[in-house]
């Protein structure tokens, strides 16, 4: 199962280092987003600094939709669906792979979306260790429960709208949990931090656990 | 009209059912149904007056703790169905059959016009009781995702697709969907502990007596509810696969016999949606109790029954066209 | 011996339509067997529930020993399917997408170079990514992918359509190797004196159904 998750993980970034469209599309796409945070906040009120870790966490989740979007939209394209079924690849290798570089993917617009935060509303960046111990599980919870609703969704013609309504309100615990923990990161309360660090590893465990298990029923559609 | 004399009435009958839709025995009803029915009817005059006439108002909340006999059922009900909705999606993903995922589907439905009469009668209860039709409490803030999941499992299933792949699907999300009530709600009651404004009136009312009383005969009606739309709602969904293969039967045999470019499409026009709620934000002045509770009782009771009903037409119509021993329920 | 394909009275559903509306079927090892017809007579859909892709829902249906009726996945490591669509992701190259498949099928790397040699794709096509080739290159990537399974039943959908005289020939010619060889073939098309020249049976679809079956004389 692991090698199968290499295989389509090392396809699916190969295939995003080709076409460049989360580098190109989505990444900017994030940072647009933080600019119309600043209109719709007044950023001389101090309102974004104190909303930075949450406007963060929605950037990241809206991006995430278009992510995941792209992935599946990859597979979709006419034969694919019906080849993978053909290989001998593990329907849990095949998730794990696809969420693998779905999160991949998301850690690299994080990093953008931090500098972003960093320089356009001057958040000071304190609390590294927590930062990053909050991005990990929250990067493979949004990962693995994009690539499993995004399956779901996928092979339907209406799965740009039907997407975001079954993947958002899913995500909602990491939007709190991961919000919390940046906060107490950025205002150095770090004791507060780590148990929501744990509250995003139970879901991350949990959606990955869903995944490999139904990811091979719902190959299964035509 | 009892189910023996409807089932002579059948065998003596020479016309098949199907070309008398206005038999009273074309319908998703049985004997056990009309108990349950009557069961009901019966619970609500009960609740009606223990709840409205008989029994004190509350001496922190007054006459507002009387949206709570109809609130508080309802919102454990509406659980109990996901919890229902959750368990058959495990199974049918085990056991793989048609009636697990009946079951499931069901409870689901129920359990998205429960929910919607959960947080109506909620925040006709939060508008006198904490000034706002809106807080955001941890119980309303789980209860509003919950309805939010129940819409995208609604939503996902009503697209068309074959049968085996819209039950896989939604077997699937149901089987999320208690796991993700338990993550929202940690998170959310956790989030809300951090900032909770320590003086936000959270009333937990001390029930006794006949308030007691009205809260039980509430939850009971309320759960015999339950199982009476489960009922309808389990035969309308059979009635429709059925009403499918009857299709397919004819499709395959057109196709057989060569007929196959246009092949009859003899499935159903979609059904209409389940019933809207009533409009409830028309008042925004504050208003006495009493104009809540009215409310509340009202926007419960009329949802419900517009399901209900909408539920009973939906299956006679179905039944109408099929054969007799298609809708034998005993 | 039991045959390759045997399929008795079988059903198959595309949603509610019943593309197959009992197809009897018999293919024996190393037979190549044409399918004709007209469009929508359910030939693909054939194809497709060799393949195990579609659920055979009534009557039965076997395909090298396996039941699909019961387990469909098995089958599917053994067959070779080529369909109207190809499969490939189109940013990468046509050396990625034929080593992605060719991996996942299980084979290995020095399969995948064999049957992108074979079918031409090994000098300067190689590196070129797949949107940017024509239909007939694009083809003959998914015929190679195809080629690296070493499958025991090959099942053709079309092959010839969209490809040059070359291209044509190179596919009648793997398609005699591999059934020399012993692999089951199926091929439908509509390029009838073509493919007839390869099939040793001509069997004719319609309605979904099986309607003429008949051995060509000729056939060496």
């Amino acid at each position: 199962m692991l090698r199968d998750a290499r295989l389509v993980a090392g396809k699916d970034l190969r295939l995003e280092w080709r076409s460049r469209v989360t580098i190109g599309q989505v990444a900017p796409f994030a940072l647009l987003v933080l600019v119309l945070f600043a209109f719709a906040f007044d950023p001389d009120s101090g309102s974004l600094q104190r909303a930075a870790a949450g406007l963060f966490w929605v950037a990241v989740l809206f991006s995430s939709v278009l992510a995941v979007q792209r992935s599946m939209a990859m597979e979709a394209a006419d034969g694919n669906r019906d080849a993978l079924r053909l290989s001998l690849l593990d329907p849990g290798g095949i998730f794990l792979g696809k969420a693998a570089a779905v999160a991949v993917q998301l850690v690299v617009l994080e990093v953008v979306l931090l500098i972003g935060i960093a320089v356009l509303y001057g958040t000071r960046l304190t609390g590294a260790g927590l930062l990053l111990a909050t991005c990990a599980p929250a990067t493979a919870g949004i990962a693995a429960a994009g690539t499993l609703y995004g399956v779901l969704a996928a092979g339907l013609r209406v799965r740009e709208t039907l997407l975001p309504l079954l993947l958002l309100p899913v995500l909602a615990p990491v939007l709190i949990g991961a919000t919390q923990a940046f906060d107490a990161a950025l205002q150095g309360d770090l004791g507060e931090g780590w148990p929501w660090v744990g509250l995003l590893t139970v879901f991350a465990l949990l959606y990955i656990a869903s995944g490999v298990a139904a990811f091979g029923p719902l190959l299964e559609e035509s | 009209m009892t189910t023996q004399s409807t089932e002579s009435d059948r065998t003596r009958d020479p016309l098949p059912a199907r070309d008398r839709p206005d038999d009273d025995t074309v319908s998703t009803s049985s004997r056990a149904t009309r108990v349950l029915g009557a069961l009901i009817l019966v619970g609500l005059v009960v609740l009606g007056w223990v709840g409205l006439v008989a029994s004190a108002a509350d001496r922190e909340l007054g006459d507002t703790v009387r949206l709570l006999y109809v609130h508080v059922p309802a919102a454990i009900t509406a659980y109990l169905a996901c919890f229902v909705t959750t368990a058959a999606s495990a199974v049918w993903l085990w056991k793989r059959t048609q009636w697990w995922d009946l079951v499931a589907s069901s409870a689901a439905e129920i359990a998205t016009v429960l929910t919607a009469i959960t947080l109506v009668t909620g925040m006709l209860w939060g508008r006198p009781t904490w000034g706002a039709y809106w807080v955001w409490d941890a119980r309303l803030t789980t209860t509003a995702l919950l309805f939010l999941l129940l819409l995208g499992y609604q939503a996902l299933r009503s697209l068309p697709a074959d049968r085996g792949v819209r039950n896989r699907r939604s077997a699937v999300i149901g089987l999320l969907l208690v796991p993700n009530v338990v993550v929202v709600n940690r998170s959310v009651e956790w989030w809300r502990s951090l900032h909770q404004d320590p003086t936000l009136f959270r009333p937990d009312p001390q029930l006794d007596g006949l308030m007691l009383f009205a809260w039980f005969v509430g939850w009971l009606t309320m759960t015999l509810v339950f199982v009476w739309l489960l009922f309808h709602r389990f035969r309308v969904g059979y009635l429709r696969d059925r009403v499918d293969d009857l299709g397919l039967e004819v499709a395959l045999a057109e196709r057989r016999a060569e007929g196959a470019a246009d092949a009859a499409d003899a499935g159903l026009p979609p059904a209409a949606g389940a019933p809207a709620l009533a409009p409830v934000f028309a008042a925004t002045q504050p208003a006495n109790a009493w104009t809540f509770v009215t409310l509340g009782w009202l926007v419960t009771w009329a949802s419900i029954g517009a399901y209900a009903l909408w539920l009973v037409r939906t299956g006679r119509r179905l039944a109408a066209q099929l054969p007799a021993e298609e809708r034998r329920w005993m | 011996m039991e045959p390759v394909v045997h399929f008795r009275s079988a059903v198959a559903l595309l949603g509610r339509f019943p593309a197959l509306a009992g197809v009897d079927l018999d293919v024996g090892r190393g037979e190549v067997v044409l399918l004709q017809g007209p469009n929508g007579a359910g030939k693909t859909t054939l194809l497709r529930a060799c393949a195990g892709l579609v659920a055979v829902v009534g009557g039965e249906a076997r395909v090298l020993g396996e039941d699909l009726r019961l387990d469909r996945r098995t089958v599917r490591r053994r067959v070779g399917l080529l369909g109207h669509a190809t499969a490939l992701y189109d940013e990468l190259t046509v050396a990625d997408n034929v080593h992605f498949w060719a991996r996942a099928a299980g084979a290995s790397r020095a399969d995948a170079d064999g049957a992108l040699t074979r079918l031409g794709l090994d000098g300067r096509l190689r590196d070129v990514a797949v949107h940017r080739l024509s239909a007939g290159q694009r083809r003959r990537t998914s015929i190679a992918a195809m080629l690296a399974r070493r499958p025991e039943l090959w099942l053709l959908d079309e092959p010839h359509a969209g490809l040059d005289a070359a291209g044509r020939d190179l596919v009648d010619g793997l398609v005699g190797e591999a059934s020399a060889a012993g692999a089951t073939v199926l091929v439908a098309s509509h390029e009838l004196e073509r493919a007839q020249a390869l099939a040793g049976r001509i069997v004719t679809v319609a309605g979904g159904a099986v309607v003429e079956d008949r051995v060509v004389a000729d056939a060496s």
